[in-house]
């Protein structure tokens, strides 16, 4: 087990390696730059600017100098905002996204594995048609219009909540709902495929006919298998959530990551999106690995492999 | 077969199943939504009471600013905050802007060529540290926005003092030889290159704000980027706000100043930028009483303002013209009759009345009416037959074997619809193929730099209140210019305005080289904008002005009666709006 771990580890290096040179070339050749705007300033300036960041070596010395960034952890400062560095901007609005990320998550779980047992219980009835139904329509509503609704019912015309913002507690119900709600319906999906799957073992049977209760059929033998594709989905969930969500940030007006990560490319703030991308990838590498750990400690059939 | 004939029908029957399950859910969802409880309105009163009594002034300010160093920022909305913080030479009349002895300095002396400007700064004035304001402050301030290292894009503003130009390109490294000079703490002397008319209003300019240097200096490099002197608790200032909070894309909050040298007549206690970016978040902050302005407006949300609660929507003229810049160089576009043909074959006011409905006029001329004074006296004319005439001579009879060309605009719908307008007038007027092409903002800049478009989507927003910052941009190589049009014609009438002193001579240069640019064409004026937003009646002071500035001071909040009910109302504009409108 360890040696897999390790073994997982050491495979990350040329794969962030991969992402840190592709970030690099496609930022250094997509069309504009971080000082270009509406309102050109004078040739000199503009010099002197790129002088300054160093825009203007040649392209390998630049990319080494960001290779031995990335290596020392520290980005430098944005284009876009002069007086931050992208790691303030990463530490400060971080923490919001993985607040939000981690209200949603508990949302999706607490919704989703409940409407998908419940649906995996009463296969083909009523309340199997009818959460999976509301799943169905989850999945379906991007959260810009979800988002908007809420607000107009909770915040406009109910007033229990802001409209927008994340200075006090409540502000964190809605878009934590927003976004959960998308993520319950694929867990719901998820754990009731995965349920049914196990439900249908021979290993369930068998307990049945020893006369085994259904809840303890259900919780002691079958949550355990059933659960593993929703395990599965959730390394590349959590690291989707906790790293933010564009719209979700958009329409609630919140400090997070995730508006950084998609507007640092619009800005072409070389710096910035150097710094998202990177992060944003050992992230996903981590959890994935975390994941893949977790299915190996549930699943007992794939320690052989 | 048999097995994927059930699966088939059970999906079917899932299906049927999960859409009548959800209709129940839509229809609630649909009907909450639609219902007005007018309790968010209740609330939203009650907020904007607490405001009033306690004075606090809560603005959408559209996008997390770039930064509060006025050295280091080019955008707008950083105006907004800057001026709050600090104040300049001279401060602007709330009601029109022009420049009056409302900041810094109490009086001015202007020589007899008018090219030196004498300041006398107030004595009292104090920083927000207790230090007094000196005119060395002023100087040193200026040093570092000219300094070649700092790279401050806005430092071409400065470049109408003796010197200035060539100490920021490092021709010079003598700054005692630009034309700044501090005699004693409190008089401050300008030099000017040529006698600059509208002065006086590019010193409202945050680019010509003093900063603090030993404060910059304690919190990083003066002369370099870096300095970490605008943070909160860093910050020192001159304006008539302290920074009180800077929570990056939540909010900046400042505060009323106890050492501003006029303490005594600024009403505000607080001013609560809120950076929102979505127009219809800012919208429903409004709406929930959580702002008293907004930045803007949804376009779609201006005609349900205009029915339902006209005392809330607010459009004001802008010193900004929308416009197409022609590509010169490239045939058949090189034709000045072919520039003529498609300028003359636009209908304008069918744009900014079925597609923009935001105020906005026709334009005929690059200028916006009454740019300090001046109207344009020639006028591009729309003449459909004279068009094809033109298009004829030029050697398309009919738009017989001319090019398909293409027109560039930046992704963005309002964009869009204008761009698919222009393309049915010109198919209509001129039977001509334009192809729509667009591009990602920074794309379509970097495009559009290196004149690799027929036609282009443009828009020009003046830097101070005089017809200059419209006319300078059109030079042989001027980085603004993007067209590849060049009139030495041209240059020779605006190079000879910049030395002209007297006025009415100097607007009739103004005129001649207006005249010139819009009989050559390389440019297609389409509409002048204006600012739309919606205020609360509580906010008093906010003029219309030709800048969206308001100068902070001057406001101040106060319950009238026609403010009571408008919240409640508000949320009768909710129901017809429609949650299509919101999902946008």
């Amino acid at each position: 087990m360890l040696a897999y771990i390790a073994r997982r580890i050491l495979e990350t290096i040329p794969a962030l390696l991969i992402i840190v040179t592709m970030t690099f070339f496609m930022c250094k050749y997509a069309p504009g730059g971080p000082f270009d705007s509406e309102r050109a300033t004078t040739p000199e300036i503009r010099k002197r600017l790129e002088a300054h960041y160093g825009l203007n070596d040649p392209v390998y010395v630049q990319y080494f100098r960001h290779l031995g960034q990335v290596i020392k952890g520290d980005f430098g400062p944005s284009y876009k905002y002069p007086s931050r560095t992208v790691n303030e901007i990463i530490a400060e609005s971080l923490p919001n996204s993985m607040e939000l990320g981690f209200y949603a998550l508990l949302t999706a779980l607490a919704l989703g594995l409940t409407t998908g047992l419940l649906a995996a219980m009463f296969h083909n009835r009523f309340l199997d048609f009818a959460p999976m139904a509301i799943a169905m329509l989850g999945i379906c509503l991007p959260t810009f219009v979800l988002g908007p609704l809420l607000i107009l019912f909770f915040a406009l015309n109910l007033g229990w909540f802001n409209v927008s913002g994340w200075s006090e507690a409540s502000d964190r119900v809605l878009p934590a709902l927003t976004l959960g709600i998308y993520y319950a319906a694929y867990v719901a999906r998820l754990s009731r495929a995965g349920m049914l799957d196990v439900l249908s073992q021979d290993y369930i049977r068998t307990a049945r006919a020893k006369g085994v209760s259904e809840l303890r059929i259900l919780f002691k033998h079958a949550l355990r298998g059933g659960s593993l594709p929703v395990v599965s989905f959730l390394g590349p969930a959590i690291a989707g959530l906790i790293t933010g969500s564009f719209v979700v940030e958009t329409i609630f007006q919140i400090p997070g990551l995730g508006r950084y990560f998609v507007t640092a490319a619009f800005n072409r703030d070389y710096t910035m999106v150097m710094g998202t991308v990177i992060f944003y990838a050992t992230l996903i590498i981590l959890l994935n690995l975390i994941v893949d750990i977790v299915v190996v400690w549930l699943n007992p059939k794939s320690r052989f492999e | 077969m048999g097995n994927l004939f059930d699966a088939t029908m059970k999906f079917a029957k899932t299906t049927k199943t999960a859409i009548l399950a959800s209709l129940p859910i839509i229809t609630i969802i649909a009907g909450l939504t639609g219902c007005s409880g007018g309790k968010g309105g209740a609330g939203a009163e009650k907020s904007i009471q607490a405001d009033v009594d306690a004075q606090i002034l809560k603005i959408g300010n559209g996008n997390e600013p770039q930064g509060l160093d006025p050295h280091m920022v080019t955008g707008v909305i950083e105006h907004r905050l800057i001026t709050s913080l600090l104040e300049g030479l001279v401060g602007e009349d709330p009601m029109d802007l022009s420049p009056i002895n409302d900041g810094a300095a109490e009086s001015w002396d202007i020589s007899e060529d008018l090219k030196t400007y004498t300041f006398h700064l107030r004595p009292e004035a104090k920083w927000s540290n207790g230090d007094p304001v000196t005119s060395e402050d002023f100087v040193q301030s200026y040093k570092r926005m000219l300094t070649p290292e700092l790279a401050s894009e806005y430092a071409y503003m400065l470049h109408v003092v003796l010197n200035a130009r060539e100490y920021n390109e490092a021709k010079i490294t003598d700054f005692s030889q630009v034309g700044f000079e501090a005699p004693d703490p409190h008089t401050l002397i300008v030099k000017l290159n040529n006698p600059t008319p509208y002065f006086l209003s590019l010193l409202t300019h945050y680019s010509w704000f003093p900063v603090h240097i030993p404060t910059v200096a304690k919190h990083g490099p003066v002369f370099e980027r870096g300095s970490k002197w605008t943070r909160q608790g860093n910050f020192v200032g001159n304006g008539p706000f302290n920074l009180k909070e800077w929570s990056p894309n939540e909010v900046i909050i400042v505060e009323k100043s106890l050492t501003y040298w006029d303490a005594d007549s600024v009403r505000l206690n607080e001013i609560h930028y809120l950076p929102i970016e979505s127009e219809t978040t800012e919208e429903r902050n409004f709406r929930a009483g959580k702002l008293h302005v907004t930045y803007t407006l949804p376009l779609t949300k201006i005609p349900v303002y205009k029915k339902e609660n006209p005392e809330l929507l607010r459009i004001d003229d802008y010193l900004a013209t929308y416009f197409y810049r022609i590509n010169v160089t490239r045939p058949p576009l090189n034709d000045v009759r072919v520039r003529q043909a498609l300028t003359m074959s636009i209908d304008r006011k069918s744009i900014v009345d079925n597609i923009m409905k935001g105020g906005q006029k026709p334009a005929l001329s690059l200028l916006p009416p009454n740019t300090a004074g001046y109207t344009s006296k020639h006028k591009q004319e729309e003449n459909f037959e004279k068009a094809r005439e033109l298009l004829a001579e030029a050697g398309f009879p009919n738009g017989e074997g001319f090019p398909n060309i293409e027109l560039l605009y930046n992704t963005l719908e309002q964009h869009r619809t204008i761009a698919e307008a222009i393309q049915q007038m010109w198919k209509q007027n001129l039977n001509i193929n334009v192809e729509l092409v667009n591009q990602e903002w920074k794309v379509y800049l970097d495009t559009q730099q290196n004149l690799n478009y027929d036609i282009c989507r443009a828009g020009w927003t003046g830097d101070y209140v005089d017809p200059n910052t419209f006319m300078d941009m059109w030079y042989e190589g001027g980085g603004n210019n993007d067209t590849g049009w060049v009139s030495k014609e041209y240059e020779a009438l605006v190079d000879q305005a910049a030395t002209t002193a007297d006025k009415a001579a100097r607007m009739e240069l103004f005129q001649q080289a207006e005249k010139v640019l819009l009989e050559e064409s390389p440019i297609i004026p389409i509409y002048y904008y204006t600012r739309f937003y919606a205020i609360n009646p509580v906010v008093k002071g906010w003029h219309p002005t030709i800048f969206n500035h308001h100068p902070w001071k001057h406001l101040y909040m106060e319950a009238s009666k026609s403010s009571s009910g408008s919240a409640a109302t508000m949320s009768e504009v909710e129901v017809k709006s429609t949650a299509s409108a919101e999902a946008e």
